[in-house]
């Protein structure tokens, strides 16, 4: 069966500008691969990111993106979400981005529900401002801002707080795997409802300890094991496994799916009438309005 | 001169019921026919401290909440030590004579005091004596011999059909009062004609939902914050019959940046805040800036700076406006006087903005956006320009978002529209959006580039300055005295220039800004031609104001007044800078 969007109908001109080896090409390919499976169209098709070096992705594809402020790309693609919940809305972006500066939205989106997919390349320290201790960097890491000690705080642990907050779709994948990332980032987007995906994106050149190496000499794949992805209870112990328990072997999977909540949009009681961006503008009966002022 | 109006305050402790009584009192000088004005003194505190309420109802446009009452009920020993001198020659107060004491010293001549026994009367109708505030208002009733139906139809409005018993239970409370009254001397005898034609009532605040709304606003994003929350709650009960999803949101970061997604997906949005919430708000509304996104914001100023005074008016945020955001980006600040100029303006930003493809910032204050007003019937037929969109001209092929142009607006494209896909950039970028941050600046041709699209978004102002109102000139050619002025201050100043006239023969005019960027520098100065001398009248420390017109004109005011004391301009208060200055 002839598809009608090609691979490359999602290619944008722009060529990445990523560091040679940096994991954040295997994200790109693996949302690249999930929206041509699904053969989405491209201009029903919003991607939006904050800032960071994930945060250029949008520029690489051929959809329609907002590449908005530092940290702020969850409420950008709310925004935009509620005023037409007929487009397919992705969040792209870093940890410092999500996980750091705009932990707020991270919370709050996911109490929400929206039907939003959010991609983030968490490499575990800042790359775009040169190798500071990011909001995921390993306890004792030395970096550029913590050269003595190394990171004396504890890491946030973002598949816990997505099952703390709401999240009805919490997945892990790994650059070094970009075809079970494609498929958990496919799942994610058909996933009605908040779906995150951490993709863990080595930073070649600022983070030596995170390399690809350290992470295929411990990772596991979660459903090989038999991880049941509906029993929530289960899922928050397979997510403290990684950093909190242990560092020897980290789950990659499905950790958590539920399809029984309802999403924001299909609470919002003013979206009954239809996406907002293609309602009549105005008010018909100005005098009805006006009677409870006289 | 025969008396044309009535100014009635009540003042008590917070969870007295003071505001609910006042807001009833309002309806009532509304449906009696009188021009109506309020404002209230309140403060940060649910329960306890001291709050009051001054409504002013006039036969003629009224401009103020005026000065002294005719009229002021005590509910406690608070509010009878600090009003009680206030009470004009011939006046009344009333007060609990269980606990509360007027002091005669202190009082004007001939006030009559109006003990009535508030509590007691209230518990013969019900044991907590929560009515107590209604057996006063309907001594006040009687006191300015109000119609009595309009006790009654307020109080429907309260309660409604639901709860028929206690809007019953209520009338009985005020009919108590009015036969107190009617005991001690009975009515001011004010002999007020009231029309009692209905006429509209409502705050600044309101009058902004009810712009957006004709302009078919369908996004708002907002978190509480005081004096804007009001804009929230109306939205929020009223938006969705309207199809306007109204969002409360987990800060005011969330708030603009909805806001500019809303903005970005092709809705009509907008976000409100006061002081505080819009410091919150800077770096996103820049955003919108720089991504060309069209959005309203709306800002109601209170005391600052920091968390400062929430429940006290000022004029404080205008630098703030002037200088949200990093860099240089095309803005309009639009200033209104009067609940009308909120309706218009607020509209009116809605094309702005989408014509622009840039944020427009209506700059409001507590004393406008909270205060009740009438005014006269708004006209909904407002004209709605969504400004230009791709499939109005080129083709998709050729189709680049931040197309260099004269005017400076590039055609827009909405997510949803075939092959006019593109990504909305922060960083600084190129016609087809291309970053020229990353790779490319610096590069001598990506240094042209910068300079020609930085310039092309800077071109909007020169648009923005033809499309918004020009600067007006109010009152008599050959003044004495020209004030300069802008937003709320334009009632309590007309007031002043009026009574300056009658009582000194001073001939005042005032020249003011229902835009406040981009400055309208050649009318201005055109105007400021004739002025023999000049007095800026602003609520804020450094004059905001007077320093950017000085800057635009050159002007320096040759004198200025200054409030920043929480409370807002009496008429009085600037009448008496006027004799100063002209003495």
């Amino acid at each position: 069966m002839k598809l009608e969007f090609e691979m490359d109908t999602y290619k944008s001109e722009i060529k990445p500008t990523w560091c040679p080896g940096c994991g954040d090409f295997a994200v790109l390919r693996a949302l690249q691969t999930a929206i041509h499976a699904l053969q989405l169209e491209p201009w029903n098709l919003l991607i939006v990111s904050g800032i960071g070096c994930s945060s250029n992705l949008p520029h690489f594809l051929s959809t329609y993106g907002f590449h908005a402020i530092h940290g702020r790309a969850l409420p950008v693609a709310e925004g935009a979400k509620l005023a037409n919940p007929e487009l397919e809305v992705i969040v792209t972006g870093g940890d410092g981005d999500g996980y750091g500066i705009g932990v707020g939205h991270f919370i709050h989106a996911m109490r929400r529900n929206f039907d939003i997919t959010y991609l983030v390349m968490n490499n575990q320290i800042y790359g775009l401002t040169t190798g500071q201790a990011s909001p995921t960097s390993e306890k004792g890491m030395k970096t550029k801002s913590t050269p003595i000690e190394g990171v004396i705080e504890n890491p946030v642990d973002p598949i816990s707080l997505a099952l703390a907050s709401g999240a009805t779709y919490v997945a892990r994948a790994f650059s070094g795997d970009v075809k079970t990332m494609a498929e958990l980032v496919k799942n994610g987007i058909q996933h009605h409802g908040f779906a995150l995906i951490d993709c863990m994106s080595p930073c070649v050149t600022y983070n030596k300890i995170n390399t690809y190496d350290f992470f295929r000499e411990r990772v596991y794949d979660l459903q090989k094991e038999g991880h049941d992805s509906s029993d929530m209870k289960a899922a928050f112990a397979k997510a403290i496994e990684w950093p909190f328990v242990q560092r020897d072997r980290i789950p990659l999977g499905l950790f958590y799916r539920t399809e029984d909540v309802p999403t924001y949009e299909d609470l919002e009681p003013a979206l009954k009438k239809g996406p907002p961006v293609r309602q009549p503008l105005g008010v018909e009966n100005p005098d009805e309005l006006l009677r409870e002022f006289l | 001169m025969a008396k044309n109006d009535l100014v009635f305050r009540i003042g008590g402790a917070a969870g007295d019921g003071v505001s609910s009584t006042a807001e009833s009192f309002a309806k009532m000088s509304a449906r009696s026919g009188l021009h109506t004005w309020t404002y209230s003194s309140y403060q940060s505190v649910i329960r306890g401290g001291h709050v009051w309420t001054q409504i002013r109802g006039s036969l003629g446009p009224v401009l103020s909440h005026g000065v002294d009452p005719d009229v002021v009920v005590a509910l406690n020993q608070q509010s009878m030590d600090v009003h009680q001198g206030d009470v004009v020659e011939g006046g009344a107060i009333v007060y609990d004579t269980d606990g509360t004491k007027p002091d005669p010293a202190k009082l004007r001549r001939n006030v009559r005091l109006i003990g009535i026994p508030l509590r007691k009367k209230a518990q013969t109708l019900s044991p907590n004596a929560l009515m107590r505030n209604t057996v006063a208002l309907g001594a006040v009733v009687k006191l300015f011999d109000i119609d009595f139906r309009h006790v009654e139809s307020a109080f429907k409005d309260i309660w409604g059909d639901k709860k028929p018993e206690i809007v019953q239970q209520n009338i009985a409370a005020a009919k108590l009062g009015a036969e107190a009254v009617g005991q001690m001397g009975g009515s001011l005898n004010l002999g007020l004609p009231y029309s009692n034609e209905a006429k509209y009532l409502m705050t600044g605040n309101e009058a902004i939902c009810l712009g957006a709304l004709a302009a078919g606003v369908k996004f708002l994003a907002q978190y509480p914050m005081t004096p804007a929350s009001s804009i929230l709650h109306w939205m929020a009960s009223h938006g969705p019959k309207y199809g306007v999803v109204v969002k409360q949101v987990e800060d005011e970061l969330a708030a603009m940046n909805m806001t500019v997604g809303a903005g970005f997906a092709g809705v009509r949005a907008m976000t409100a805040t006061s002081g505080g919430g819009f410091c919150l708000m800077v770096e996103a509304i820049g955003q919108a800036g720089m991504t060309e996104t069209p959005l309203v914001a709306v800002l109601v100023q209170r005391s600052g700076p920091s968390t400062g005074l929430p429940t006290k008016t000022e004029q404080g945020d205008l630098n703030l406006a002037l200088g949200a955001g990093q860099g240089d980006w095309p803005r309009a600040i639009l200033a209104p006087r009067n609940p009308e100029e909120c309706f218009r303006q607020a509209a009116q930003a809605f094309n702005l903005a989408e014509i622009y493809q840039t944020p427009i910032i209506l700059i409001s204050d507590l004393y406008l956006g909270e205060g009740y007003r009438t005014v006269e019937k708004l006209d909904f037929n407002v004209p709605i320009v969504r400004g230009m969109m791709a499939a109005d001209g080129g083709t998709a092929k050729d189709f680049m978002r931040y197309r260099i142009t004269e005017s400076g607006v590039s055609p827009r494209a909405l997510p949803g529209m075939k092959g006019f896909q593109h990504v909305a950039a922060t960083d600084e970028h190129m016609e087809n959006s291309e970053l020229i941050s990353d790779v490319l600046a610096g590069l001598p041709e990506h240094v042209e580039e910068r300079r020609k699209m930085h310039a092309k978004r800077m071109r909007k102002l020169d648009g923005l300055r033809k499309d918004t109102p020009p600067p007006e000139l109010w009152g008599p050619k050959n003044a004495d005295l020209t004030l300069l002025i802008w937003g709320s201050t334009w009632g309590p100043a007309h007031e002043a220039i009026i009574q300056v006239d009658e009582t000194e023969g001073v001939k005042v005019n005032s020249l003011e800004f229902p835009t406040i960027f981009p400055f309208h520098a050649e009318q201005t100065e055109q105007l400021l031609r004739g002025a023999k001398q000049t007095l800026a009248v602003e609520g804020n420390y450094t004059g905001q104001f007077t320093r950017l017109l000085r800057a635009e004109t050159g002007h320096k005011a040759d004198r200025f007044y200054g409030k920043s004391d929480g409370e807002p301009f009496t008429w009085r208060d600037i009448a008496d800078h006027i004799l100063e200055a002209v003495a």
